[in-house]
């Protein structure tokens, strides 16, 4: 789905000495399809705003309760109006999956499977019957790559912290949302486990969820996989740009406070010794550009 | 939701009343509770009151921060208004009932427990306001202090309150994180019958107490990692100091003592 802000504000703790402007006027568009990033320092008001996509945080009430003509906040997640005071909150959260930053501390229940199937019985119109959820929970486990069969009974306390967290991911998408937002997933995990999570989300978003949103630290798992990037800096985006085009600007997101790829790094360090490569910034990319340098004899 | 609770939270201003040693805050507040217990008549209260009210206004906190304490107790104030409006007894008998019976006496004397109770709360409310957690664990250590002699454990004490008001703030945002997280998963936290919202709270209440068990275990290894070791030969960062205002204060303080038990005895409007 496409989701659309404009004018987005959001004050923690308005009219209180502890008030926090998160968000300050933010306007973004992620379309259906991309796999959209979202970089940002600690307190940017990136995490704020992915709350709000599926209704965790809300517009101030005083917008929902008579819609101003003059107010110009817009917030829509496909055909959901999130200014209205009639949003239809469990339709929205079931078509716009939410993994929050270390789910593995969500997990509860007794055996993998009865987690899993937490949110497909929460969302189901009625009762599902037993073989409904059975298949819900087994392909949900499945996608993210666990063995079904071995893993439904054990306690998801008993597994390791990257098992946990596909669990978590599974507790997720088993309602087959058609938006995934994550915040930071792969935080927490070894280089090993990174690489398995960003692998394991290509594969969902070719398969399972139509739009993918990352919030993430990382620039070097934002190059190798996003088609957009927005960058938030103090509440405000600062740049929405496709990697390619984002980590040329290097000097830019350092004065920002923000890494660069170590691709981009390279770059710039080969660009001050007069070697420029034009490569999108993934690994792959910019051993293939260097590589053909290389072989033309350039340096 | 949770961040929005504010009874009894430290209000972050600088002024008069929050710069005051935290233990004579603490003796300042039992000397006026005492005081208002012996108070036995409206003029020791409307005193009382006028004090706490300038106390108020030294401290700079709004009105309305000031209200909402009392909102908390509203209804047991109001109960016990009522039954003692209703059994009190007394001689001038405006209305009666059975064994119920309205009376001035009665009128006057839950009048008097009433703004009695108020004081209370907004005395106790006014020292959390203005004095952070830790000063105030910090005042009581110091203040019990002599039970030391007695081989009690005045620092472990002092260290598990410490410990306590520091995590309520950060549990309370775990408790956010979860609810947002199982509400994302289409958990229904806010509706249905009271046995189903109990079960609703489940998926809440087993990641937060894994996470609390977590978080005591990596503070009790941060501790010995820092060779921490108990009270013995530890020094203060703040060092509490007596200074002109705690003087001030305590002038107020001992002259409202003094006037009430006077009042006591020699009392001018006696209820």
């Amino acid at each position: 789905m496409r989701i659309v802000a404009e004018h987005l504000t959001h004050i923690y703790n308005a009219k209180t000495p502890f008030a926090a402007k998160a968000l300050d006027d933010v306007s973004l568009t992620i379309g259906e399809g991309e796999f959209f990033g979202i970089i940002g320092q600690t307190g940017s008001g990136k995490s704020t705003f992915v709350q709000h996509l599926n209704g965790l945080i809300r517009v101030p009430a005083s917008l929902r309760r008579k819609k101003k003509k003059d107010d110009p906040t817009v917030l829509r997640a496909g055909e959901f109006d999130l200014t209205s005071k009639k949003t239809d909150f469990r339709a929205l959260r079931r078509q716009v999956g939410m993994v929050f930053q270390y789910p593995e501390n969500q997990l509860f229940a007794e055996t993998v499977f009865e987690d899993v199937a937490f949110g497909y019985k929460n969302f189901a119109e009625g009762k599902p019957s037993p073989e409904e959820t059975e298949r819900a929970v087994r392909e949900a486990i499945e996608a993210v790559g666990l063995p079904y069969g071995e893993i439904k009974d054990v306690s998801p306390f008993d597994l390791s912290g990257g098992q946990k967290r596909r669990v978590a991911i599974a507790g997720v998408i088993v309602t087959k949302p058609e938006t995934l937002v994550l915040d930071e997933p792969a935080a927490g995990l070894d280089p090993i486990g990174k690489r398995e999570v960003m692998e394991l989300l290509h594969r969902l978003h070719e398969s399972w969820c139509k739009t993918v949103v990352i919030v993430s630290h990382d620039m070097d798992e934002i190059a190798e996989n996003c088609t957009r990037v927005a960058v938030f800096h103090e509440g405000k985006v600062k740049y929405v740009l496709p990697p390619r085009e984002l980590f040329r600007r290097t000097e830019e997101l350092l004065e920002l406070g923000l890494d660069v790829p170590l691709t981009a790094k390279l770059c710039l360090a080969l660009g001050r010794r007069g070697i420029d490569i034009d490569c999108d910034f993934t690994t792959e990319d910019f051993l293939r550009k260097v590589l053909a340098r290389k072989k033309g004899g350039a340096c | 939701m949770l961040k929005d609770v504010s009874f009894g939270q430290y209000y972050p201003v600088s002024s008069f009343v929050h710069r005051l040693d935290p233990r004579f805050k603490i003796v300042f507040l039992i000397a006026f509770i005492v005081a208002i217990f012996l108070a036995k008549e409206f003029l020791a209260l409307g005193i009382a009151a006028a004090l706490l009210l300038l106390a108020i206004l030294f401290a700079r906190i709004p009105a309305g921060k000031v209200l909402r304490s009392v909102r908390g107790v509203l209804f047991l104030v109001l109960f016990t208004a009522a039954i003692n409006i209703f059994f009190h007894g007394g001689e001038t008998v405006y209305w009666s009932y059975g064994i119920l019976q309205v009376t001035k006496e009665g009128i006057l004397f839950s009048a008097f427990l009433v703004i009695r109770l108020f004081l209370l709360v907004v005395c106790s409310s006014l020292l959390t306001y203005t004095t952070t957690p830790v000063s105030l664990t910090d005042g009581i250590e110091s203040l019990l202090t002599p039970l030391k002699w007695v081989h009690f454990p005045v620092h472990e004490l002092a260290l598990i309150m410490s410990i306590a008001l520091r995590f309520i703030p950060i549990l309370m945002d775990e408790t956010d994180r979860i609810i947002g997280a199982q509400k994302a998963r289409g958990a229904n936290l806010d509706s249905g019958s009271p046995a189903k919202r109990i079960r609703a709270i489940v998926p809440v209440l087993i990641p937060l107490l894994l996470s609390a068990f977590r978080r005591a275990d990596e503070l009790g290894d941060a501790m010995d990692a820092r060779c921490y070791s108990g009270g013995k030969k530890r020094t203060k960062y703040k060092k509490l100091r007596f200074t002109w205002r705690d003087l001030i204060a305590f002038l107020l303080i001992a002259g409202l003592v003094a006037g009430i038990v006077v009042l006591r005895y020699f009392p001018v409007f006696p209820v």
